[in-house]
């Protein structure tokens, strides 16, 4: 899109998106949100970056190298952290049980595992977002 | 006709499945049969067993994590199908372009 | 009559999801546009989401986050499982629109009606 004005806007406008996604997965426990939404937030500002700029520059910026990287370590991550609980207390993701320092109740610090699993869905999602995104606009080129 | 056919029973459908909803304990919140022991038991015990505030955030990724796994299962599914319909488009034309020739 | 509306009135949670229910399945059956199917079956996996959350909902309940604030939360239960149903709609739909494109690609069009048309012509030439 060759737009002087929408270019200059979603170049101001992505910053923001993609740092109030980033909020919403680290505040998944204690407001409302999680991996989830926080994961598409981010996934659609890159959306939005391939719809404007062009499929060729993103992929400049979320190669396919990052989008495996991302796309596995979401589920490495959470299965790392589940796999902590069968040496610490003989159950697969396992929270209190497992050791985990559940903090102080309200707090960013708190919740135990609960806030790396959000990390790690968070990730998968919006990498998954985006991949599918560029797979189905990239579909002429393979 | 065949429009007019299918809108009346489209409609029967409705009014069929309207009636099965009318038989279901309304709003009637805290006497509902979906609110049970066990969300009594998340809400009343989720932040001294898990420590989130967030009872939603505490049942995704602690009492029901093995749920999530799979979530995050179904959508590595999704990407490896939908590449796998996607990609290969090229390699046979690649592949019988020099046998033509 | 006033009973009969009050009864609709309480239930109108229900009644929106059926209607939405009803109004993707007629889209998947009547129209032969492989998108507007695609379309069809979205909204159909909305009414159930819909019908779910109107499950779990308390009348002037508080949001499922622990506050000081005085009263009863709603169901937090059915908001957990739909956020796996949302996951498993989204993968549906992307799969069937890859599939779409490939359709597009063998048969130049994304009618059902005229992909039946191509498919009994090459049938009859055989």
């Amino acid at each position: 899109m060759d737009d002087i004005i929408v270019k200059s806007i979603t170049r101001i406008i992505i910053p923001f998106v993609q740092l109030y996604g980033i909020f919403i997965i680290l505040h998944g426990h204690v407001s409302p949100g999680g991996g989830f939404s926080g994961g598409a937030l981010f996934g659609t500002s890159l959306i939005l970056y391939t719809l404007i700029f062009g499929v060729d520059k993103a992929q400049k910026k979320f190669s396919h190298r990052v989008s495996e990287i991302a796309e596995s370590g979401g589920i490495l991550i959470y299965l790392s952290i589940g796999v902590i609980g069968i040496f610490t207390a003989g159950y697969f993701l396992s929270n209190k049980a497992a050791g985990f320092p559940l903090g102080e109740a309200g707090s960013l610090l708190s919740g135990g595992m609960i806030p790396l699993l959000m990390i790690g869905v968070g990730i998968k999602v919006a990498s998954t977002m985006v991949t599918l995104f560029h797979t189905l606009i990239m579909e002429e080129r393979l | 006709m065949r429009k007019w056919a299918l809108r009346i029973l489209f409609f029967m459908l409705f009014m069929l499945m309207s009636y099965s909803v009318l038989q279901m304990p309304g709003d009637i919140g805290l006497d509902s049969p979906a609110y049970n022991e066990a969300t009594h038991h998340y809400i009343e015990e989720s932040l001294g067993e898990t420590g989130a505030i967030n009872i939603i955030a505490s049942i995704l990724t602690d009492y029901r994590a093995f749920d999530t796994l799979g979530e995050t299962i179904v959508l590595f599914t999704s990407i490896i199908a939908v590449i796998s319909i996607l990609r290969p488009s090229a390699k046979p034309e690649e592949e019988e372009a020099p046998t033509d020739g | 009559m006033i009973e009969f509306l009050q009864m609709l009135y309480d239930y109108v949670n229900y009644l929106g999801a059926v209607a939405l229910f009803i109004i993707g399945l007629h889209t998947v059956v009547t129209h032969s546009n492989l998108i507007k199917r695609i379309m069809g079956i979205n909204i159909m996996g909305t009414a159930v989401f819909y019908f779910f959350i109107a499950i779990g909902n308390v009348t002037g309940g508080l949001p499922p986050i622990l506050t000081d604030t005085p009263g009863e939360y709603i169901n937090p239960l059915p908001s957990v499982l739909i956020l796996t149903g949302i996951v498993v709609v989204v993968s549906i739909t992307v799969y069937s629109l890859s599939l779409v494109i490939r359709i597009y690609e063998t048969y130049g069009t994304i009618d059902q009606d005229e992909i039946a048309k191509i498919n009994e012509r090459e049938n009859a030439d055989d």
